[in-house]
């Protein structure tokens, strides 16, 4: 079982334990570059030995929905699963078809979530693009640099149609773009104003600086303009950037949430705006609440 | 909740043609796709026999006007979800279009070369070779092409990815989400799958046999096939509403093997069942079942078994058209969800070709003959490795 497998499997299983979810009705994926390793395993063998004595193992794992086939088979679970692969936005899809298997009644409890891998090659070549710097993670922020560092990471949700004793949060909205036209602010005004929320509701408002001085502009001036005065955070100094890095950003919300039901502090978070645009192309904006 | 989705425009481009009219008259006249390999090149190219799209890279770039380091797989893409757009005479700009693309490779034809160069020294290799590798960037090229944001995304489960985006984006339509949605799925062929394929042993050196007792694997094949859903509100406001709506459709596991099936096809079973469910139809009611019939000994045992389980007594026309294409891995779901579409529309059932001998553990066999009959409800079947099991219903709209 190569490394992404692993690291998906293992964020499942945890999510399931969490809430006490043996089976869940449906199980959706999202990952932008999906199983790298295997995939170079294969190309690099390919290659190397010119078509020839080839073994199928890497070219087995190497398919974008194996995280989401192998938590299946391991649960023995014959429900709806499904892969999404877009991207920046492959996690939003995920959630966005979680979202409407519910509302179509095909499922009241989904595990949702979300993998993606850094190997040797990947970075090789991404780092030829000139997009990633050397930085320690606690400078990466706001650094004034150009370039970032990169992320990997697996995190999964169980999403449920009701309210249950063990539920987190609740996820009141979630919104996606497609390289619009529209700006950052009037995206995020609208989408506000559909949830009936105004910036004096949020509590804690998510960003994602990834430490480029160009990205971080665009976090700054966008806060700037919507959010002054209000509790702003980065995500992306512990996880780094990866396309579907947006999920370690609503993980982050719902365990912050989760925490401050706990300790029952009036200071703690029961609202939180999370506002990503991996690469300035695909916006995306979740609002979570206390529940 | 209950309103319908319809299917207002096809477009296709395979081994057996570059548009609709092209790959019907092929269906209907039982001409293969399956030769020699000649575009790519490949060490087991006298050895393996695939199902190509006759047209070129150059040809196709100078077609579109795209520069020619675009990768193969979103050229075909283009040309086909050009095509169903066309077809439908919808102008997609006036509605809440989305693009809903899938794919099992990607821009993988583009990142072999890329990669060769790359071993041989890191430095080497022009990334624009591999600028288009992920999955979502062959998906964009043809969305910025046809001018569709409102909604775009990706799908990938192997070879039943394509059958997944189409019921996505009914889904989408009913809720009230989109109005127009531009759904299907692309592939080309990769030396990857071709050598992936076979090490798994499963590819014929001969033309494949779907459902024959003597049945020796599958022929590879490339294509695009893109379906043009509509809600409603849309079809009602065109020249000529649409007869043909998608009734039901499921998405199931097999959670058996990361490649294989299940003996009996419970994965299989479970998808074509719970579409029956969605459309609220018996087994009596299919017409025609488009098999997902790879050739390969494994999926037609398991499919033909829950066939048997689920249609006994009943038991519908099937055919496999990848006697035809070949396995179009993650365009294969769309291009068969568009010949369903026109087995409906022209009252065909399409033969499975180069059936000879009967399959022992089944008791039907498939179509060997184009036949004229009125269909009404067509069942479409894609499964793919991670026991990715889906099947689609299209339905004639009466009134």
């Amino acid at each position: 079982m190569s490394r992404i497998i692993k690291m998906g499997v293992a964020a499942a299983m945890e999510a399931l334990k969490d809430a006490e979810l043996p089976m869940p009705d449906a199980i959706v994926t999202g990952t932008a570059y999906g199983c790298l390793a295997d995939t170079d395993a294969f190309l690099t063998r390919m290659v190397e030995f010119n078509e020839e004595l080839l073994s199928p193992t890497s070219f087995i794992q190497s398919t974008h929905n194996t995280v989401g086939a192998q938590i299946a088979l391991m649960l023995h679970c014959h429900h709806y699963n499904n892969t999404y692969v877009h991207r920046g936005s492959s996690f939003e899809a995920a959630v966005l078809d979680a979202q409407s298997l519910i509302e179509e009644g095909e499922a009241e409890n989904i595990l949702v979530g979300s993998v993606d891998e850094i190997i040797e090659n990947s970075h090789t070549i991404i780092s030829r693009f000139g997009i990633y710097k050397e930085s320690e993670s606690n400078k990466l922020l706001n650094s004034g640099t150009n370039g970032t560092m990169a992320g990997e990471g697996a995190t999964f949700f169980v999403f449920s149609k009701n309210k249950e004793t063990g539920s987190i949060a609740k996820l009141e909205d979630i919104k996606t773009y497609y390289k619009t036209n529209r700006k950052a602010e009037n995206i995020i005004h609208n989408f506000l104003m559909e949830n009936n929320v105004r910036v004096d509701n949020i509590d804690l408002i998510i960003l994602g600086n990834n430490g480029d001085a160009k990205t971080d502009e665009h976090y700054n001036t966008v806060a700037q303009h919507l959010f002054g005065g209000k509790r702003l955070v980065g995500y992306k100094n512990y996880c780094g950037e990866y396309p579907t890095s947006s999920a370690f950003a609503l993980w982050m919300a719902a365990r912050m949430i989760e925490h401050g039901k706990k300790i029952n502090d009036e200071t703690s978070p029961k609202k939180i705006l999370i506002y990503n645009n991996y690469k300035l192309k695909y916006p995306s904006l979740y609002l979570l609440s206390a529940c | 909740m209950s309103q319908k989705v319809y299917i207002a425009g096809v477009g296709i481009i395979s081994a057996i043609g570059n548009n609709v009219g092209e790959n019907l008259a092929s269906l209907k006249d039982t001409k293969a796709g399956m030769q020699n390999m000649e575009r790519l090149q490949s060490v087991h190219k006298d050895k393996l026999p695939v199902a190509e799209v006759s047209l070129s890279n150059e040809d196709l770039c100078s077609e579109l006007k795209l520069p020619n380091h675009i990768s193969r797989s979103a050229l075909l893409s283009t040309v086909a979800a050009k095509e169903a757009i066309s077809n439908s005479g919808i102008n997609i700009h006036k509605w809440r279009t989305g693009f809903i693309s899938a794919t099992s490779v990607g821009g993988m034809d583009k990142t072999e070369d890329f990669f060769t160069e790359f071993m041989a020294d890191h430095p080497n290799g022009d990334l624009k070779n591999v600028v288009n590798h992920e999955c979502g960037a062959v998906t964009e090229i043809t969305a910025d092409h046809l001018g569709i944001r409102d909604f775009v995304t990706t799908v990938s489960t192997a070879c039943s990815s394509s059958a997944n985006s189409i019921f996505l984006a009914a889904r989408l339509i009913r809720q009230g989400f989109l109005d127009v949605v531009v759904a299907g799925g692309t592939d080309s062929l990769t030396k990857f799958t071709l050598n992936g394929f076979n090490t798994l042993m499963i590819l014929d050196s001969q033309y494949c046999q779907p459902f024959d007792e003597n049945r020796r694997g599958l022929n590879l094949g490339e294509g695009a096939g893109y379906l043009v859903l509509v809600s409603e509100k849309v079809a009602e406001g065109m020249n000529q509403k649409p007869e043909i709506a998608l009734s039901g459709w499921c998405n199931a596991n097999d959670a058996h093997h990361q490649t294989a099936s299940s003996p009996d096809g419970t994965g299989n079973f479970l998808a074509m069942k719970g579409a029956l469910k969605k459309a609220g139809l018996k087994p009596a009611d299919i017409d025609y079942i488009n098999l997902h019939g790879t050739g390969t000994n494994n999926n037609d045992i398991a499919e033909g078994t829950a066939i048997k389980n689920l249609f006994e007594g009943n038991y519908p026309p099937v055919s496999s058209t990848k006697s035809f294409t070949g396995h179009t891995l993650g365009a294969s779901g769309a291009i068969e969800a568009v010949y369903s579409v026109l087995a409906i529309r022209e009252g065909l059932i399409f033969p499975n070709l180069r059936f000879e001998t009967q399959m022992k553990e089944i008791p039907f066999a498939p179509v060997t003959e184009l036949q004229h009959k009125t269909l009404k409800n067509v069942m479409s079947n894609s499964f793919g490795f991670g026991g990715n099991c889906s099947s689609l219903i299209f339905s004639k709209v009466i009134g």
